[in-house]
């Protein structure tokens, strides 16, 4: 392929380019990567392909044992289908309540903590950081068990607040956690700069912290929203009133002992899905190199 | 901790009236953490440090039915341990839940470092289209993600069987693969490493773009071929993040539930039982809560010793500071 892009007009030595230009071995090879690179696409990405697709198909091309790639033609009944099924909208409206509950509570709980962690030297602090990642291994799952009794104990099985209040187990540790780093990226000279000139501690924040780490929060405010509209065993132990429950337990309905309908179903799969592609295309690259941006020493 | 010895100096070393002043302010300065600290803390203390003590505290009683209804369960010493390393069930899940967990993150790290170096090797935009491909996987939730699969490999409209018949590979024609919970557990292994592929893939990417350069030139002129190259230069530099993935996939698949649960239309046979899934079964099935909290607290103790290898890789790399 890089045997088609024209030289760029750049000075460089014969002797330089002699040596770029281009065998045959290469080009084979070239292409082989690339060839490969489809492959490996094609394969990861045909489940969410196959999913849109029979979103959008007629029955007649869903229930077929030579199955299409493309519906013959593209319908939007399944999307009409599935919102028109009992409770949709009380379910979607849960999701929603859920997760602006749980993401507003935990972000100005771990923004505090976060600038605590960060900004101050004290005793206990480094014990306090072992603890929160410690926190973010206990498997959730075992955790259920000892929640729901304490939730019926207090008499808020099947209510979104006990739902919500459990959510904060795994999404606070995880902002705290998040935030910290942000916060750490934010250079000490410069509200120390604004103090300097005259600006009073809270006014520095405000004007100088506050602004450089507002990208932090979006991103971490946007990945507590996908783990809690994701989630689903606890959802599902807690909330069992079919109008009380949110869109991850309201799709196992599309399944019945007469079988499953795959078109509601995946078009449901796709609408549940969409919030949280939009949001995740907007922030993946900071989760994923936030991890290594200390593990490479030279 | 380590800031505060030079500030007390100067404060020691001025004026006796300044020094009243600034240990006045000291005071306030030195409170201000932990005032920051404490809500979030308060929390995590409510929310989850109680419940694991609850856990513990369940796992020493007999709590049923109607101990659920009375709000108080009966204590029963080591019952439920003594009969959960007596119950072959138990050994059984243990085992079937090892190999699940090495064999879901085995195919993550190889796939996952596989298709890093692929993307490490590709041009612009094949780099981006692949990468765009990864994220759309990665953002797929979970319940989603079963639901595609299920209906991927349903017997009779699955297009699975349908192109394993086309390809020749075999008469696949109403091929049920869950009638046999090891082909069963496989496609449910599938469905775990697809979707943790991507965060691996990217991640030991965003890795392998911090190697530097020279030294994979220097050993590529010193004649090594890629294979040597990767053992010997990218693997030992990239290990912290191996060792980081390699723990979190463990503690990530060794809890494996919602791809069991939803896969078997929220009603697993005990050939399918995974930890959680037995956890879950004897207590939320058969209301067995104290027996269950055993069994997941048995589950937390071996995650215990993995979250510590992951911790030291993180106090090591200088996460902890």
């Amino acid at each position: 392929m890089s045997s088609q892009v024209p030289a760029a007009p750049v000075p460089v030595a014969p002797v330089v380019r002699a040596r770029r230009r281009v065998r045959p071995r290469h080009v084979v090879r070239r292409v082989g990567v690339n060839l490969l690179a489809l492959l490996v696409f094609a394969v990861m990405v045909f489940p969410v392909f196959w999913m849109v697709s029979t979103a959008f198909k007629p029955p007649a091309d869903i229930l077929t044992f030579t199955p299409k790639l493309i519906p013959s033609s593209a319908t939007l009944a399944n999307f009409e289908d599935a919102i028109h099924r009992p409770y949709f909208w009380d379910v979607a409206k849960n999701s929603l309540i859920v997760v602006a509950a749980v993401t507003a509570a935990s972000l100005v709980l771990a923004f505090l903590a976060a600038l605590a962690l960060a900004k101050f030297r004290f005793y206990g602090r480094r014990a306090f950081i072992v603890l929160i990642i410690a926190v973010q291994m206990v498997p959730l799952n075992a955790l259920i068990i000892p929640l729901y009794i304490l939730l019926s104990r207090a008499h808020q099985t099947d209510k979104l607040t006990g739902v919500i209040v459990t959510y904060l187990t795994f999404v606070l540790p995880f902002c705290v956690w998040t935030l910290r780093g942000f916060l750490l990226g934010v250079p000490r000279e410069l509200e120390e700069a604004a103090m300097v000139d005259g600006s009073t501690r809270f006014g520095a924040f405000v004007r100088i912290l506050l602004p450089l780490v507002a990208p932090g929060l979006v991103a971490t405010s946007i990945f507590a929203f996908i783990q809690v509209w994701n989630e689903f065993i606890i959802a599902y132990i807690v909330l069992s009133s079919p109008e009380k429950q949110t869109l991850t337990v309201w799709l196992a309905q599309f399944t019945s002992l007469r079988g499953t309908q795959w078109g509601p179903l995946m078009a449901g799969a796709t609408l549940t899905a969409i919030p949280v592609v939009l949001f995740f295309l907007a922030i993946h690259r900071r989760i994923a190199f936030g991890l290594t941006a200390g593990a490479v020493r030279g | 901790m380590s800031s505060a010895p030079p500030a007390a100096a100067a404060v020691a070393a001025g004026p006796a009236r300044r020094r009243r002043r600034s240990w006045r302010v000291r005071t306030r300065r030195a409170a201000a953490p932990y005032l920051l600290l404490a809500p979030a803390l308060f929390t995590i203390a409510a929310v989850l440090a109680y419940p694991l003590y609850f856990l513990g505290v369940l796992s020493f009683q007999r709590y049923g039915l109607p101990e659920l209804i009375a709000h108080n369960g009966t204590w029963i010493g080591l019952d439920n341990f003594s009969r959960i390393f007596h119950d072959d069930e138990f050994w059984r899940v243990l085992v079937r839940t090892i190999v699940f967990t090495a064999g879901a993150v085995g195919f993550t790290m190889l796939f996952g470092t596989l298709i890093a170096l692929l993307l490490a090797r590709l041009g612009g935009f094949m780099r981006m289209l692949l990468t765009t491909g990864l994220v759309l996987v990665w953002a797929m939730p979970v319940v989603v993600a079963v639901n595609i699969w299920v209906w991927m490999f349903d017997f009779e409209f699955g297009v699975f069987n349908w192109a394993l018949t086309e390809l020749g590979v075999g008469d696949y024609v109403n091929h049920d693969w869950f009638e046999n919970s090891r082909t069963g557990l496989l496609i449910i292994m599938g469905v775990v490493v697809w979707g943790a592929i991507p965060f691996v893939a990217i991640t030991i990417y965003a890795g392998l773009t911090q190697v530097p350069r020279e030294l994979v030139e220097a050993a590529s002129i010193d004649g090594s071929g890629p294979f040597r190259i990767f053992k010997d230069i990218t693997f030992p530099l990239l290990k912290p993040i191996f060792v980081i993935l390699a723990s979190l996939s463990i503690i990530w698949d060794f809890q494996v539930f919602n791809q069991v649960w939803i896969m078997r239309g929220n009603n697993p046979s005990s050939d399918y039982y995974l930890m959680s899934v037995y956890a879950f079964v004897e207590s939320f099935r058969l209301s067995e809560y104290g027996f269950g909290a055993a069994i997941a607290l048995v589950m937390v103790a071996i995650m215990l010793c993995v979250t510590f290898v992951y911790i030291r890789q993180m106090v090591r790399i200088g996460e902890v500071r």
